[in-house]
């Protein structure tokens, strides 16, 4: 990697900051031109990303593809971005949800606030830049501009409910970065660093005492990256403020709790892996306790759930007990199942907030509410382009939101033929075939049980709620949809098909990434050996 | 002087849950902005307490490296001043609004007498 190519690391990070930049000066009623920026930008951050898939996987073994040294300092020193495998499969699921999220939002729910766009943006950078960097003050910095733009999108459309979320998920979040700082700070003081690499490398040197403090600082920072990925006890928040958020916001919302899954797999994976020596395994069996009850707590949810937004939170609980459960479990292997399951979930979630949209539109009182947000909006003084809301009615449109909501079912409960299906059975295999104590035998047979009746409890609710929608055929309005909203729908459950039908391709290319997080030495070296560009005397 | 700072970051930590845990919006906010405060003097604690012992290395200076103070806590202490900071003007923004679209200060927007 040479010349101009070793730049285009920073691109995700420099792209949403640029364009959020240029999108502050311009007025509300530019709106076409915003959505034009909006688009450009999430256009060119899926190029990138696609490139980024395709050269992270050129490299031979586990070796981070692309280190960056930021304003170019020594290696431990320097703030690093690092770039693997798992580093760009995050970024190209997080490109293809904006892409699908913001097509959605211009057709009509940009119109319902301030700001949107430029909140969608920062949103995007925050989200990227946690995936890049290899700093652990840096990643908290990432995480508080994603949290503070997730905050004015929350709000976005304001009202009296979204009011109510948003200081609750606010207020948990503020708790969760200080919990976030605390830790960061216990475990700089044990190991005199923030560099992640250079964390794992030097937590195998340190005395008993040092390695305490840092055993103590890894579990309050886990207790804050356990609180964003939306675990029992620490989520209660997070179904109503997902459903309180409008439903792009709501959309790209479900990849914000596999931000805080995505850190867990990668710092568990790299400080405490095998060479961590007493510390190996720091906390295994409360990652596998903690999924597990959380499993067991979306279980409970999902049956209790009676409108499809709440079926929606809980069903991205249920994906984020999955996920921890199957950390420690089932090695490499289980690894790259659940990254394969964190793939399909995150796409079906995300497609099922956006068809949830569509569907309530075709009950009478919640096509009136849309009417109440958008006049009261007006009421304030703001001015809002003309638009017909008339959109062209796609025939058949009442069986494409059928169809699409079965293809979601199909998904979230795990049934064959789809991906949803895939993600669980490579699960199921890898869990059993791992070798464990007695105490993780016994967990896997509880994960094995428990993946199988959220599946089941999926399947019953939607069916549920299914039934109450489309068989009730005197309260139902004509659908009107509009390609700009019934194609980011079909597109993320096109994308799903097309995980399953390329399952094995997929599944070998998350096989190495899982790989090479689970022979971390090759990260380390890759990121600690870096070299800066400019030597001798112009350096700083 | 580190039984002096251990005593304050305990007692604003334990303030700071305490008030976070009621349910007024302004005294969630207050405890927010205490543990706030807190956790920047942790963070300021974790390059130990050192007298007269500058950040910065001077060219000509032959000092020892414990000699200096360390100047990434000063770094990162500085940054989470920042964050924290706009959080806490943020969180009074919505604060406000809550106040104004349920007439109450209460967290969860109820109208409760007994509280």
């Amino acid at each position: 990697m040479s010349g101009w190519q070793q730049h285009l690391i920073v691109l995700p990070i420099l792209v949403p900051f640029v364009a959020a930049a240029a999108l502050v000066p311009m007025d509300e009623t530019r709106r076409r031109s915003k959505a034009a920026i909006g688009l450009l930008s999430v256009l060119l951050q899926l190029a990138g990303a696609l490139y980024w898939v395709v050269a992270a996987d050129r490299v031979d073994g586990a070796a981070p593809a692309a280190v960056y040294l930021l304003a170019d300092w020594d290696a431990p020193v320097a703030i690093s971005l690092a770039l693997d495998r798992l580093t760009a499969v995050m970024l190209l699921l997080n490109a293809l949800l904006a892409c699908a999220a913001l097509i959605f939002a211009v057709a009509k729910w940009d119109r319902v606030g301030v700001h949107f766009h430029v909140l969608f943006q920062l949103l995007l950078m925050g989200i990227n830049g946690a995936f890049l960097t290899n700093d652990l003050f840096n990643l908290f910095v990432f995480f508080e501009v994603m949290l503070a733009a997730s905050y004015g999108l929350l709000l976005h459309g304001s009202g009296r409910l979204r009011v109510k979320a948003g200081l609750h998920y606010i207020a948990i979040n503020l708790v969760a970065s200080s919990i976030f700082l605390i830790g960061v700070a216990l475990m700089y003081s044990a190991s005199g660093t923030l560099n992640m690499a250079d964390m794992a490398r030097k937590l195998a040197g340190l005395g008993d005492a040092d390695r305490q403090l840092f055993e103590t600082g890894a579990a309050v920072l886990a207790v804050a990256f356990l609180i964003k990925s939306a675990v029992w006890p620490l989520n209660f928040w997070l179904p109503g403020s997902y459903g309180a958020a409008v439903a792009p916001v709501s959309a790209i919302f479900a990849i914000m709790t596999k931000v805080g899954f995505y850190v867990l797999l990668r710092l568990w994976l790299l400080v405490f892996g095998d060479a961590a020596g007493a510390s190996g395994s720091f906390g295994a069996p409360w990652l596998v306790g903690l999924g597990l009850a959380t499993l067991t707590y979306a279980i409970f949810g999902m049956l209790a759930a009676t409108n499809f937004k709440r079926f929606a939170g809980f069903s991205v609980i249920a994906s984020a007990g999955t996920l921890l459960t199957a950390i420690p479990l089932g090695g490499s292997s289980g690894t790259a199942a659940a990254l394969y399951y964190l793939l399909a979930s995150t796409l079906a979630v995300a497609a099922f907030y956006l068809l949830v949209d569509l569907l309530e539109r075709i009950r009478d009182y919640s096509a009136s509410l849309l009417a109440v947000t958008i006049e009261s909006f007006e009421a304030q003084g703001m001015i809002l382009p003309e638009e017909s809301e008339v959109g062209v009615a796609i025939p058949a449109a009442m069986a494409f939101l059928a169809l699409a909501f079965g293809l979601c079912l199909l998904v979230l409960s795990g049934l064959p033929p789809l991906a949803g299906f895939v993600g669980k059975f490579a699960l199921l295999v890898s869990a059993l075939g791992s070798e464990a104590g007695q105490f993780m035998q016994y967990a896997v047979w509880l994960f094995v049980v428990l993946l199988v009746v959220a599946g089941f409890a999926a399947t019953l609710t939607l069916t549920r709620l299914g039934i109450q929608l489309f068989w009730v055929p005197e309260r139902h309005k004509k659908p009107l949809l509009r390609l700009a909203e019934a194609g980011p729908v079909a597109a993320l459950i096109g994308l799903v098909v097309l995980l399953t039908l390329a399952a094995g391709p997929v599944l070998g290319y998350l096989q190495r990434a899982a790989d090479a997080l689970h022979a971390p030495a090759a990260y380390i070296d890759g990121v600690l050996g870096a070299q800066p560009k400019t030597s001798g005397e112009g350096r700083p | 002087m580190e039984l002096i700072l251990a005593l304050a970051i305990g007692v604003l930590t334990g303030s700071g849950i305490w008030l976070l845990l009621r349910p007024r919006t302004f005294q969630v906010i207050m405890g927010l902005s205490i543990l706030s405060y807190a956790v920047n003097l942790l963070l300021f604690a974790i390059g130990q307490l050192k007298a007269d012992a500058v950040p910065v290395i001077a060219a000509d200076a032959a000092k020892a490296a414990g000699d200096y103070a360390d100047p990434v806590p000063q770094a990162l202490v500085l940054t989470a001043i920042v964050i924290g900071f706009a959080m806490t003007a943020l969180f009074l923004v919505v604060l406000m609004a809550s106040r104004g679209l349920t007439g109450t200060d209460h967290v969860d927007g109820r109208k409760d007498t007994d509280l």
